[in-house]
């Protein structure tokens, strides 16, 4: 028994050493942001999040290659259906289709250099940074030629909306100790969690990685209204019909008392 | 001013709604049609998502039929007993075209049929209103307007049974031809997300032989049921009805509901048919182009599983 603890012991002492080694020499992200919610109420129409932090470590800072940094927004990402139209018997139809498996609602990279000199392409596709990783159609049909056009067109109708963005040398760099950042998000944001990334980088290889959220809630009427939508549909008809009903017969009431007059 | 709509997950500028409700409003008010051919492409357009556009749609077009309809009962233009039974066969009709909708659903073109009925219909109907209308006035012109239009000649529509007398607007005709229309119009109004009036409206002049200036309270009157029925469904089944956008639209389209109505007691019933047939036509080629020339962007995005 006595000798199983000991040996237990020397192994986690013996898995501790290295790590402890390498902590010496490691970058670390301390992250501070402007507010890690949004609330999307009536008058919501976009946001700005300033993502700000500093790099602390125990050593002196490297000189081999500067400091880069990533940042990497991504909303809930839910599946897509990308339907593409051909033209048969002269008009446009809607012919081939494939299912994303998984496309963010929203995505914005920022960097602190153009995109392929702060991140290799190994180091890309292990951390799914770069907008055309972000979306995943593993299942994308084999009999579809060119299934990857179908992903590209998510990307370009969401770019087009402002809901994707690529932000290259907008994160300033401080003695490659302090960043800064401003995420902007459109008016056009669904609810969830945002999930935040801020990696490290030197000469194109993630030093550090660092993760949180920023939490995206309706509040106030936004949020009663959608919950009496889905938990009470019923009487949430009732009432859009109350309301039209009534509406109709204001008007009609109001604009009789007027030509009375 | 930009207002979040919490169904419907977009911003969007508030004036812009009002506006555009108040357009439809006025003309549904002229034409005793609610509208909803014009409005619900119109929301698409301004990046509303089509489930979301189509249910909030038929809540708007409650509104105004409402509003327009007590304008219409005021001056005794409703003929409630023809209504009644226009509404009876619009139900029927309603609850088969969620069915025919959702076996087109199964099959994965939806989309297009929906538009190709669009195009069909409004075409069909857009022409064939116009080059009567046009005939009217050049007959009308020609006997220097003294000569009373015919009466209908007693077609297949005088020979069924169960006769009754509809005395608001002059008629003594069987009951199945309303209740026919009533159900065609309930199936299209299903499929294509619209209250019907663009369809029923010819339907009553020329097929039952309706008094023009009876048919549009009429028609007003058989949409609101229909519709109301349409958003209650959406709303226990889709969850797509988005009371902000439709308390916007509404507001702008009660209002234009109402100055509609006014504008159509000094329009002849002539020129009014042949407005609302050049509007039909025109959404009509719109939506005809729209399916023949190729789009800017051929691929769509969509919820999976829905269309």
């Amino acid at each position: 028994m006595r000798k199983l603890l000991l040996s237990a012991l020397t192994a986690a002492a013996l898995a501790l050493l290295p790590h402890t080694a390498a902590q010496a020499g490691k970058e670390e992200v301390v992250l501070g942001l402007s507010q890690d919610r949004v609330a999307i109420t009536a008058t919501f129409d976009g946001s700005e999040i300033l993502v700000f932090g500093a790099v602390k470590r125990e050593t002196p800072i490297p000189q081999d290659d500067p400091l880069e940094v990533v940042v990497a927004v991504s909303g809930p990402a839910p599946s897509v259906m990308v339907r593409r139209k051909e033209k048969k018997l002269g008009i446009w139809v809607n012919v081939d289709s494939v299912l994303v498996d998984s496309a963010p609602a929203f995505y914005a990279v920022a960097t602190s250099a153009p995109f392929n000199q702060v991140l290799t392409d190994t180091e890309d596709l292990r951390y799914r940074i770069s907008i055309k990783r972000a979306i995943r159609s593993v299942g994308a049909a084999m009999h579809i030629r060119g299934a990857q056009a179908f992903a590209d067109a998510v990307i370009r109708i969401r770019e087009k909306n402002g809901l994707y963005s690529l932000r290259e040398n907008t994160v300033a760099v401080d003695e490659q100790t302090l960043f800064r950042t401003a995420i902007e998000m459109p008016a056009d944001l669904t609810e969830g969690s945002y999930q935040t990334r801020i990696f490290l980088t030197r000469g194109g290889k993630v030093v550090s990685s660092y993760e949180t959220a920023i939490d995206v809630r309706k509040v106030g009427l936004e949020k009663f209204l959608y919950s009496l939508s889905r938990e009470q549909p019923f009487l949430y008809g009732l009432m859009s019909l109350a309301i039209a009903i009534a509406a109709g017969w204001g008007a009609s009431a109001a604009f009789s008392l007027l030509r009375n007059r | 001013m930009q207002i979040y709509l919490p169904i419907a997950e977009v911003s969007v500028n508030a004036f812009l709604l009002l506006g555009l409700g108040g357009m439809v409003g006025v003309l549904s008010g002229m034409f005793g049609v609610g509208g909803g051919f014009l409005m619900t492409p119109l929301l698409f357009f301004i990046g509303i998502p089509p489930a979301v556009a189509v249910a909030t749609e038929a809540n708007q077009i409650v509104a105004s039929s409402f509003s327009g309809v007590l304008a219409h009962f005021r001056r005794r233009t409703v003929d409630i007993k023809m209504g009644l039974v226009l509404q009876a066969g619009g139900l029927m009709g309603a609850a088969l075209g969620v069915v025919v909708f959702n076996y087109l659903k199964a099959l994965g073109q939806v989309d297009l049929l929906v538009k190709l009925c669009y195009v069909v219909f409004l075409g069909v109907v857009g022409g064939l209103m116009f080059i009567e209308s046009l005939n009217a006035i050049r007959k009308a012109k020609k006997a220097g307007g003294a000569a009373p239009a015919p009466r209908r000649q007693r077609g297949w529509v005088h020979a069924l049974p169960f006769k009754m007398r509809f005395r608001t607007s002059g008629l003594y005709i069987s009951v199945i031809p309303p209740l026919l229309v009533g159900v065609c119009v309930g199936i299209l109004a299903a499929i294509m997300g619209v209250g019907g009036g663009f369809i029923m409206v010819p339907a009553m002049i020329y097929i039952l032989g309706m008094p023009t200036k009876v048919v549009v309270g009429t028609s007003l009157f058989q949409i609101i049921l229909v519709t109301g029925f349409t958003t209650m469904l959406h709303a226990t089944t889709n969850y797509t009805v988005d009371i902000v956008l439709a308390v916007l639209l509404l507001i702008g389209g009660v209002i234009g509901a109402q100055i509609g109505t006014r504008i159509g007691v000094y329009l002849k019933a002539e020129q009014l048919r042949i407005l609302l047939a050049l509007m039909v036509i025109a959404v009509c080629v719109k939506l005809g182009l729209d399916l023949l020339l190729q789009p800017s962007e051929i691929y769509s995005l969509g919820e999976p599983g829905g269309h």
